[in-house]
Formats: C-alpha cells, sequence, structure tokens
C-alpha cells in the first residue's frame, strides 16, 4: 500500500517518529527503537563531553545513515538560543531538517507562541525545513504555516506526561484546516492514545517518554508501533458512524 | 594561549587551529558543530581557523532526547 509521509521532498517511511531521551543506557535505546520501526529518531544538541572522551556517543547506537535524524531546541527559552541551537544542529548533522520549541514555561514546558513563530519565519528563510512544536491551538497552526513551517507539530498533552489527547476535537480542526502534515508531538502514553491521534487523521506522531518510561521499553516501542499502523489503516478505512441504539448483525430471516 | 573551551577556562597553545584543537581532543570532526565567539565555525574552515587568546569555543555533538 502506497501511503508515505512527505515533507518538503522527504519520503517517511515510517508514521511512528521517536526520541531518544530518558533510556536506561544506549543499548536500550538501539533496542527499542528498532523494535519500534521507525525512521526518524530526535536528538538534542549539547556540548560535547570534553573530561570524558572515553565516554559513548549515540551515533555509535543509532546509525544516521539508517535513521533520519531530527535535530531539536528542546530546552530554549528564547527565541535567540532556539535559532542558535537550530544552526548548531544543521553544521553537526547532515540536513536542514528542525523540530523547533521555544519553551515558555518551565512547569508545563508549553512553547512561547511569539518566540516559536518568528523563530519559524527566520529559520524558514534560511532553507531549513521547520517542525514546530506548539499548543493544540488552531489558529497557532495556522499562523506557523503562513510563516513557512513544513509540518505543524502540536502537542497532545504536556510533555513527558503521558496523559494521552486531552483535546482531540482542537486535533481535528487544526487537521481539517490543514496545508501541511500535521504530527502529534509530545503527551502520547500509550498505544491507544498513538492509535486515537492516527485515526483523527494526524499525518505521524512523535514520542519519547511513553516508550522510555514504560515499564518495559522494547515492548511498548513495538506496542506504538501497531498502535499507529492501526490507527493509520482505520483512519483510512473511515469509521461507520456512532448510533445511540443497537443494530443486530445477524439476520432475522430464517430464525425459527 | 588561554580560551573558554565548553565553558571551561582551558590553557593551550599558542596558533592552534580548530581542526587542531579537535585533533587534541580525539573528537571526530564530522560529527560536531563548533562556535567561536557565537558565531558557527563552518567544517571546510576548521584547518584554517586559528583560536585566538581569549576565544569562547564551544563544541557541541548530539545526544538522546525527545
Amino acid at each position: 500500500m502506497d501511503d508515505k509521509l512527505i515533507i518538503k521532498g522527504i519520503e517517511f517511511k515510517s508514521r511512528l517518529w521517536v526520541g531518544t531521551g530518558k533510556y536506561k543506557d544506549f543499548e536500550e535505546t538501539r533496542k527499542a527503537i528498532e523494535a519500534s520501526g521507525a525512521d526518524v529518531v530526535t536528538v538534542a544538541v549539547r556540548r560535547v563531553n570534553i573530561f570524558d572522551r572515553k565516554s559513548e556517543n549515540l551515533f555509535d547506537y543509532i546509525d544516521p545513515k539508517k535513521y533520519r535524524i531530527l535535530p531539536n531546541t528542546a530546552g530554549c527559552y528564547t527565541m535567540e538560543d532556539a535559532l542558535r541551537y537550530a544552526r548548531l544542529a544543521r553544521e553537526a548533522g547532515v540536513s536542514d531538517l528542525i523540530k523547533l520549541e521555544v519553551i515558555g514555561d518551565e512547569k508545563t514546558l508549553f512553547p512561547d507562541n511569539c518566540a516559536t513563530l518568528k523563530a519559524t519565519e527566520i529559520l524558514a528563510k534560511e532553507g531549513f525545513i521547520v517542525l514546530p512544536y506548539i499548543n493544540d491551538d488552531p489558529v497557532m497552526a495556522l499562523r506557523l504555516v503562513d510563516a513557512g513551517a513544513a509540518a505543524v507539530m502540536p502537542l497532545a498533552a504536556p510533555i513527558g506526561s503521558g496523559l494521552g489527547i486531552r483535546n482531540p476535537y482542537n486535533i481535528k480542526i487544526i487537521l481539517e484546516q490543514a496545508k501541511v502534515p500535521i504530527i502529534v508531538d509530545a503527551g502520547v502514553g500509550t498505544a491507544s492514545d498513538a492509535a486515537l491521534a492516527m485515526e483523527l487523521g494526524c499525518d505521524a506522531v512523535l514520542l519519547n517518554t511513553a516508550i522510555a518510561g514504560a515499564k518495559d521499553p522494547i515492548a511498548m516501542a513495538e506496542a506504538m508501533k501497531h498502535g499507529v499502523i492501526a490507527g493509520r489503516l482505520a483512519y483510512k478505512a473511515g469509521r461507520m458512524p456512532r448510533k445511540l441504539y443497537a443494530t443486530a448483525s445477524s439476520p432475522i430471516e430464517g430464525m425459527l | 594561549m588561554k580560551i573558554k573551551l565548553n565553558g571551561n577556562e582551558t590553557d593551550l597553545n599558542d596558533n592552534l587551529t580548530v581542526a587542531g584543537l579537535l585533533e587534541t581532543l580525539r573528537i571526530e570532526p564530522a560529527r560536531v558543530a563548533v562556535e567561536v565567539n557565537l558565531q558557527i565555525v563552518k567544517k571546510c574552515d576548521f584547518q584554517n581557523y586559528v583560536l585566538k587568546d581569549g576565544d569562547a569555543v564551544e563544541v557541541v555533538n548530539f545526544v538522546g532526547g525527545g
């Protein structure tokens, strides 16, 4: 079945995108990502550990030739910082993809809308393929597309909260208006949350803690893979209408 | 000369290039980005960019993140 996700000419095999943070060790990261079937992995930009050069590198376990690397600007609270991290990420990496996060509040990790919008505009002009993280806000989604976002990534719930899709109606409105792919990013807790996002019509789901924070991350990674595939198929299939009363599945005709 | 390397005061030989610094630190240039005084140094300039006393140098790479 030809059902590929394409963003600015880049073809993605998987509709499940995963983060690489919070795992016990690199080996667990590698196994979980393999089990998830994802071909996109997010990474953060941080200082090289100068003093411990024997410490292992993420890319010893996650082969950048095998996975598409999506750097983020996590931890940035100002537009200037986000631009700085994005530019460093492009220089360290191999592509123009950037998952733009400009955080506005430490406790909720909700985005700073104004700074995210301005940063999207600047980075898009510099040739970045900007994938901004936003609240489940249909108006912001439109503004970001006008500013040059290649896709928009509304949260399901606060980052790392695992609360699932708190406002499916807003996500639905964002989807109805969408001129670019919509990727639910953050807040997914378990496989049914990922399936719901896909059933609503989202183009992909990005998650990290739901796998890394599960009791058995590798099993949860596999569950997420199936959840996303099932949700996508159900969306394409088109669900039956909801009815208040029962309709028998077996015929009355031929009954004794 | 003294430079500030990833936030730490560091003593280095004079006339060291960015490429030389990475070699000293045994860092694979392909996997990092380097910034000197808030300006990115392109990988193709690593060989020619000579560091000066007082420079603030940042060497970053990718780590696990969401």
